[in-house]
């Protein structure tokens, strides 16, 4: 099993939905969804560090000169070549060993690190297909670099980015079902917990894999929402 | 009214070993209107970018309202402030309308306040006759009328000399004749201009001087009369007399 040789996070199954025969439908999905806190947690977490990592990264690796650029493209290329699953034990043992954090903190925050490379690699695209000729003309009307980028590249980047952005949301909010592995009980951990306790696997991950679903629907359809508001108009 | 404006000394641009101008002299006097002309790849638009320092010039001189912008230290910034430059491919910042394009810098870099800058911002488009165009955005603008809009995004700066870097070449021609005039009126109001055009109508009727640049170097200047007709050199009248022809054409329409 994997995470074996890993702490139980006390979750009992016995202690939340007790030994039910047969099974209580409704107290069954309850103790699967009430994983959801824990994945919005997980999601809340790693996507805006995620965003704020990755964007600061993306302006530098532009803007920061030739050593930056290569520096970040060797750490993007590892980050982006190592499966997650791999790279969140990584993270998660050589953080827990120093600062001491728990699995829940420690998985989201290596969730985030992960995702920034990917996001990095969006954000830099969206940069480089917008600088250049905005940046000339920013700066031929006297604004400093950084003026350009504050108020002319960023805006119009942002836009650019979000519906690659919304794919590496969507990633994400799946990619936070790894955590189960370093025991945080979310969605999926749960499921597997009363799978096994009340052998009902089908059942169990239909669930998880509904409660999935609706989440990455939603917030692809929030983006979507997003993406209209800020499309700038342009004649038929 | 000879004050110097923009003084060029010696003024060489190189990309690698590749040289695109070399030893350039200029004088650009107030109220001139310098139109420079010459066949494709001849380093005028480079030379354009190195006046207001978007490009670095390899060696010589600028001078500024006689003071030197190309020694070290130099606020690029600032100078650029003072020196409007308008973009073959009009350059609008596409999130903002027209207004906000030419609010933008009063706001940012002069810091003017927002009511002073929408104010300042509504003349100059009026200037250009696009005040009835403020709120749209330069997706929903012809090419002219974007054209319009980046003159007078630079105009608001209040420059002491605008550069023209082929303002009307991705222009329809039915849409060159509203940016030419736009630019008549800057000239006849008494407005600095360096401007790289292939538009010789424009050139004859408007220019005090014209330049004529080859292989990054200028072969001749003068009046449009003298250039036109009194050349001191056979390739001046070939050159002059081809693009003439050429866009005489498109000149006609607009």
């Amino acid at each position: 099993m994997p995470g074996a040789g890993i702490p139980f996070h006390p979750t009992s199954v016995s202690a939340e939905y007790g030994d039910q025969q047969p099974v209580d439908f409704s107290r069954f999905i309850q103790y699967i969804a009430s994983g959801t806190a824990y994945t919005f947690g997980v999601m809340l977490i790693a996507l805006p560090s995620g965003l704020l990592i990755g964007l600061v990264l993306a302006f530098a690796a532009v803007y920061g000169g030739k050593l930056a650029g290569k520096v970040l493209d060797l750490v993007s290329t590892v980050l982006r070549g190592i499966p997650p699953i791999v790279l969140l034990f990584i993270l998660y043992f050589v953080m827990s060993g120093t600062i001491n954090l728990s699995p829940f903190w420690a998985g989201s925050i290596s969730l985030g690190i992960i995702s920034s490379a990917y996001q990095m690699e969006i954000f830099r695209g969206a940069i480089l297909s917008v600088s250049g000729e905005q940046m000339m003309a920013s700066r031929a009307i006297g604004m400093s670099k950084m003026q350009a980028i504050r108020y002319v590249v960023l805006p119009q980047m942002i836009r650019l980015a979000i519906p690659s952005w919304s794919n590496e949301a969507a990633i994400v909010i799946k990619d936070s079902s790894l955590v189960y592995a370093i025991g945080v009980p979310e969605i999926l951990r749960r499921a597997q917990l009363i799978s096994a306790s009340t052998h009902q696997p089908f059942l169990a991950y239909i669930t998880a894999a509904l409660i999935y679903f609706v989440l990455v629907f939603v917030t692809n359809r929030l983006l979507g929402r997003v993406e209209r508001k800020l499309t700038i108009p342009v004649n038929p | 009214m000879s004050k110097p404006i923009l003084t060029v000394k010696q003024l060489t641009k190189r990309y690698g070993s590749n040289t695109i101008f070399e030893k350039i002299d200029l004088t650009v006097n107030e109220g001139d209107t310098i139109v420079i002309i010459g066949p494709s790849g001849t380093g005028k638009s480079t030379l354009l970018r190195c006046l207001n320092l978007l490009t670095k010039p390899d060696g010589g001189q600028i001078w500024l309202d006689q003071q030197e912008i190309t020694v070290k230290g130099t606020d690029e910034d600032r100078v650029r402030q003072h020196i409007g430059m308008v973009f073959q491919n009009f350059l609008l910042f596409n999130h903002l309308t027209a207004l906000e394009n030419v609010k933008l810098g009063l706001v940012r870099v002069k810091h003017m306040p927002e009511k002073a800058a929408e104010q300042k911002a509504m003349e100059e488009l009026t200037r250009v006759g696009l005040a009835d165009r403020a709120g749209h955005y330069p997706g929903q603008l012809s090419g002219g009328q974007q054209q319009r809009v980046g003159i007078a995004r630079a105009l608001a700066m209040d420059p002491r000399v605008m550069l023209f870097d082929e303002p009307t070449s991705a222009l329809d021609p039915e849409l060159i004749g509203e940016v030419l005039e736009v630019m008549r009126k800057l000239a006849l109001d008494g407005m600095t201009m360096v401007v790289v055009t292939h538009e010789m109508g424009f050139a004859r009727e408007v220019a005090d001087r014209i330049v004529f640049m080859e292989r990054g170097k200028i072969v001749e200047e003068g009046s449009p009369d003298a250039l036109f007709y009194h050349p001191k050199y056979e390739r001046t009248r070939e050159f002059l007399w081809k693009i003439t022809e050429l866009y005489g054409k498109k000149e006609a329409q607009s």
